[in-house]
């Protein structure tokens, strides 16, 4: 890749030629607003916030969208551009619901973020706003589209990313607006429920049912662990309010996952506080299963398995691990199987 | 069947003729013909651009000697046959003849220039045939046979020509650029998603000369090295449809279209995509992606189509009109084109008239005639006499210009300059009974509708626009109204992702620019002086000319009406809804609007 040097609000930088404005801009640690960008997904150029000021160019371009060139001359913050993030945004809220008081989103929302940076509020446009019905049509998916402004992040990150492809806009102009085909209920669509629309939704737009109303983002407490489900290892943040888990995410661009998480990562939480979960040893006695220590438990299946082996043979035993083991931990079972027990009995469950 | 020495008569057999009632003249033609009684045959052709004359027929007689008849009906074919059958000229109907040719509409035809509508009006578009013997196909198979396709791209190049989908951007650099550019395939798309209000010289075109756009593609194919071409052409335009695909099956079974074409070794082959008709999907990216299959929606540029368009590879995107002109370009020489027109604009341009204008059709002028050339000599001024107020160039993403402006040659950036833009073609043109605000707030409403909803100031600030001009005309606005308009217009303009938000606010912003008065007397002084507006008009008879005949009475719908027979009556204004029907029904003209 190309070297390559720019200059973005007098500052000289270097960076590559596969860069756009806005990445460039990060990595030096300049910030340009943005809506519908994401790094999960391809630029897309809707929202018009990130626009600059390029030196020579014909008109103002997206930053997001905008590859860099060498000797590039960018302006971030001319009073032109202020003055159309300012009026953009207006736009945005001039036909947005003023409920951040009870929205889910409340300090979680980009909009909010940059309507309180640009000191903005819709006076100035006043208009038609739309009314939709909020769809809660399944048990961990909310869409409100009086929320919604439009970026396509929902849409893009469930064809690029997930392959699913269950959104798309329906209508034009003003009513444009992101559905399912033929306006089904999410549950008679593709989807997967992976809630990857709600993890990058800017806005209040689409949330997760099981987290509504359970704490604002400063109310939770993020704590970082790996997923328990499968050996991608992919990063968790679980959002724990009073000892309780109330929200998963993935912190985005982080870990094999990169922010991405399936069904069970993001949803797949309610066991850890469910009463029928079990938390220690249970050994079948009497037909009855009994709690018992770790050490017992394991002296059982130890006793068992080398009468098992004395009596029938090595072969006479099989291992069936899980994928909700990493890969290490399924390793060591099959070491077990082969240079311990002697057998190639051993199977997996994703295998199926 | 042998033609020689029999009388040739074309019925103009596009949509707008067939609109007019062209099928039943047809087919009272073809049974009369059939009777054996006359020494004549019938052929079809496109549209001649008589638009407002249809449906018309051109009878040539064996000498050479033309004549155009217009305004036929089925009824009248019998008496058209006699006429002919005994020499005579059935004057009344005539629309031009070749032995007068400036005499009746006659220099409607005669101030033009016409290089892309050559052929349109004058052969049959369903035969190939006739398009081979105006010397179709000489420049495809020559620049396939002598000429490398830089020296083709050259040609193009010297011949200045522009492209004519409204941006304006040189024909021959654009195609450079796609020569350029690297790729293992590269497509030409043909786009002819002609969607302004009032603009059709894309679909008559196609419908009356399908041939030279295909040979303008096999040649432009060719030059920038794509072997697949599309033409992205809108399902509303059946007509144009059905043509390109019975000249690409004719090109086909000539070997012109398919693998090796005219004995070569270059293969080439054109695919039809019927557009769904947004208007959107006329820009080149939408257009990429509604081919691909995906929502029309534009994206931005850099990177251009020409290095990152169908399918992600290299692809050339010309508008019909430009794609028609390239064999004559070829054929003549780009020289010759280019000594047509102004310094920065050359050649022609197909213009649409169409609005209260009184010859509405298509018309192709030269680069440099005044807008007043076009309007009032080729054609002939405004209708019913009245006085000329303003036309909109570009559609809805041009401008209205008034009268002052009468001046400005036809080129790019003359017009520019005025706030409008070239655009597509289309020439709406507005009398004294228009009202501009009303005019701004249509094409705004076109715009708005037509929005694809990608980025916000197209999608809501279009929108905002269009609530504040409909308040206007409601007799609602404010004082701070226009410099409202001209802030979001602005900013509008500036902040859009593609051409169609960021010429949206251009009609708005020109009617404010040029008929300010026209803003003021609604917002200020609650009158609509075109009497337009139904919120701002009263509608009253004059007494003095009112016979009392009950006509409008009759056909009030909310009986605001009333008065004794044969006395002059009166309208209840807290009643009457100002639909107009009384007004347009009156014998008298004794009703107005103030």
């Amino acid at each position: 890749m190309e070297k390559i040097h720019m200059n973005i609000d007098g500052k000289d930088i270097e960076t590559t030629s596969d860069r756009t404005i806005l990445e460039a801009a990060r990595e030096n640690g300049l910030r340009i607003p943005s809506l519908c960008n994401e790094q999960r997904m391809e630029p897309y150029g809707a929202c018009r916030i990130c626009l600059v000021e390029v030196e020579g160019a014909r008109g103002l371009l997206p930053a997001c969208y905008t590859t860099v060139t060498d000797g590039m001359v960018v302006r971030t913050a001319t009073d032109e551009l202020m003055r159309i993030r300012r009026t953009i945004l207006e736009l945005i809220l001039s036909d947005h619901p003023k409920d951040c008081m009870t929205c889910e989103s409340t300090g979680n929302c980009e909009l909010q973020d940059l309507a309180y940076e640009y000191g903005v509020k819709d006076h100035r446009f006043r208009g038609e706003e739309h009314h939709y019905e909020v769809l809660a049509d399944n048990p961990l998916i909310e869409r409100d589209y009086d929320k919604c402004i439009l970026c396509g992040r929902c849409i893009r990150i469930c064809r690029e990313v997930q392959g699913v492809g269950v959104y798309d806009f329906v209508n034009r102009g003003f009513d444009s607006v992101p559905g399912i085909p033929y306006n089904k209920p999410m549950m008679e669509s593709p989807c997967e429920f992976c809630g990857q629309c709600v993890s990058t939704c800017p806005t209040g737009a689409i949330i997760s049912i099981p987290s509504k109303g359970k704490g604002r983002t400063w109310q939770v407490e993020k704590v970082r662990t790996t997923c328990p489900y499968c050996g991608c290892g992919c990063q968790l943040d679980l959002h724990v309010r009073d000892g309780e888990i109330v929200e998963v995410s993935s912190p985005v661009m982080v870990g094999p996952g990169q922010g991405n998480l399936c069904v069970k990562g993001r949803y797949g939480y309610p066991f850890v506080h469910h009463e029928d979960r079990l938390t220690r040893p249970l050994i079948r006695k009497g037909g009855e299963l009994v709690p018992a220590g770790w050490e017992e438990a394991l002296e059982t299946v130890s006793k068992h398995l080398r009468k098992a082996m004395d009596g029938k043979g090595p072969d006479s035993i099989a291992f069936l691990s899980s994928a909700r083991c990493t890969n290490e931990e399924n390793y060591l079972l099959q070491k077990l199987a082969r240079a311990v027990v002697g057998t190639n009995n051993v199977d997996h469950c994703a295998r199926l | 069947m042998s033609t020689d020495g029999k009388t040739k008569l074309v019925l103009g057999y596009g949509t707008c003729g067939i609109a007019a009632g062209a099928a039943a003249v047809k087919e009272a033609l073809e049974s009369e013909l059939a009777t054996g009684k006359y020494d004549a045959y019938l052929d079809i052709a496109g549209c001649m651009g008589f638009c407002f004359r249809e449906p018309i027929v051109e009878v040539t007689q064996a000498d050479g000697k033309s004549v155009v008849y217009g305004d036929l009906t089925a009824k009248r074919v019998p008496q058209l046959l006699e006429a002919l059958a005994a020499g005579e000229v059935i004057e009344d109907w005539v629309v031009r003849r070749s032995d007068d040719p400036d005499a009746g509409e006659g220099d409607f035809l005669s101030n033009q220039h016409r290089i892309v509508l050559r052929n349109c009006g004058n052969i049959n578009p369903e035969s190939i045939e006739e398009y081979i013997a105006t010397g179709g196909y000489d420049a495809a198979r020559k620049v396939l046979n002598s000429m490398t396709p830089e020296e083709a791209i050259d040609e193009v190049g010297m011949s200045g020509i522009r492209g004519r989908g409204g941006a304006g951007f040189p024909t021959g650099t654009k195609w450079g650029f796609a020569r350029k550019a690297k790729g293992d395939q590269k497509y030409l798309v043909c786009n002819a998603d002609e969607g302004d209000p009032g603009a059709f010289m894309d679909r008559s075109v196609l419908e009356g000369d399908p041939h030279s756009v295909i040979e303008g593609m096999i040649i432009a194919g060719y030059a920038i090295g794509a072997t697949q071409a599309y033409i992205y052409c809108r399902a509303e335009y059946p007509l144009a449809l059905k043509r390109l695909d019975i000249a690409i099956a004719a090109c086909h079974e000539m070997g012109f279209l398919g693998k090796g074409i005219f004995g070569t070794d270059w293969d080439f082959d054109i695919r039809i995509k019927k557009g769904a008709g947004a208007f959107v999907c006329g820009e080149e990216t939408a257009l990429i992606a509604s081919i691909e299959g995906k929502r029309g929606m534009p994206r931005p540029r850099p990177p251009f189509p020409a290095n990152e368009g169908l399918w992600g590879k290299p692809t050339n995107i010309n508008n019909v009109e430009t794609l028609a002109a390239i064999p004559w370009i070829i054929a003549k020489g780009g020289d010759k084109y280019a000594s047509v027109g102004t310094e920065k604009s050359k050649g022609t341009k197909v213009f649409c008239l169409a609005g209260k204008v009184r010859r509405s059709g298509l018309a192709e002028v030269p680069m440099g005639y005044t807008l007043r050339q076009v309007i009032f000599d080729v054609g002939g001024g405004v209708r019913e006499g009245k006085e000329f107020k303003a036309v909109q160039m570009g559609g809805p993403s041009g401008g209205c210009l008034p009268a002052s402006l009468l001046d400005t040659l036809v080129d790019y950036d003359a017009i520019t300059a005025t706030g409008a833009i070239m655009g597509s073609g289309g020439m709406i043109v507005a009398d004294s009974s228009t009202c501009m605000v009303d005019l701004a707030r249509y094409f705004l409403s076109f715009t708005q509708e037509e929005s694809c909803g990608k980025c916000v100031p197209c999608r809501i600030g279009t929108k905002r626009m269009l609530e504040i001009l409909t308040r206007i005309c409601a007799g609602e606005g404010e004082a701070e109204d226009m410099e409202r308009l001209e802030v979001l217009a602005a900013d509008i303009k500036a902040g859009s992702l593609c051409a169609l938000g960021g010429t949206a606010p251009n009609p708005v912003l020109t009617t404010l620019k040029y008929f300010r008065d026209e803003y003021e007397d609604h917002i200020l002084r609650g009158k609509c002086t075109a009497g337009v507006c139904p919120a701002l008009i009263t509608l009253r008879i004059r007494e003095d000319i009112c016979t009392g005949c009950g006509a409008c009475a009759k056909v009030c719908p909310v009986e605001a009406i009333s008065g004794e027979k044969k006395e002059p009556h009166s309208i209840d204004a807290d009643t009457c809804i100002r639909c107009k029907l009384c007004l347009s029904r009156c014998p008298e003209e004794a009703i107005y609007a103030e």
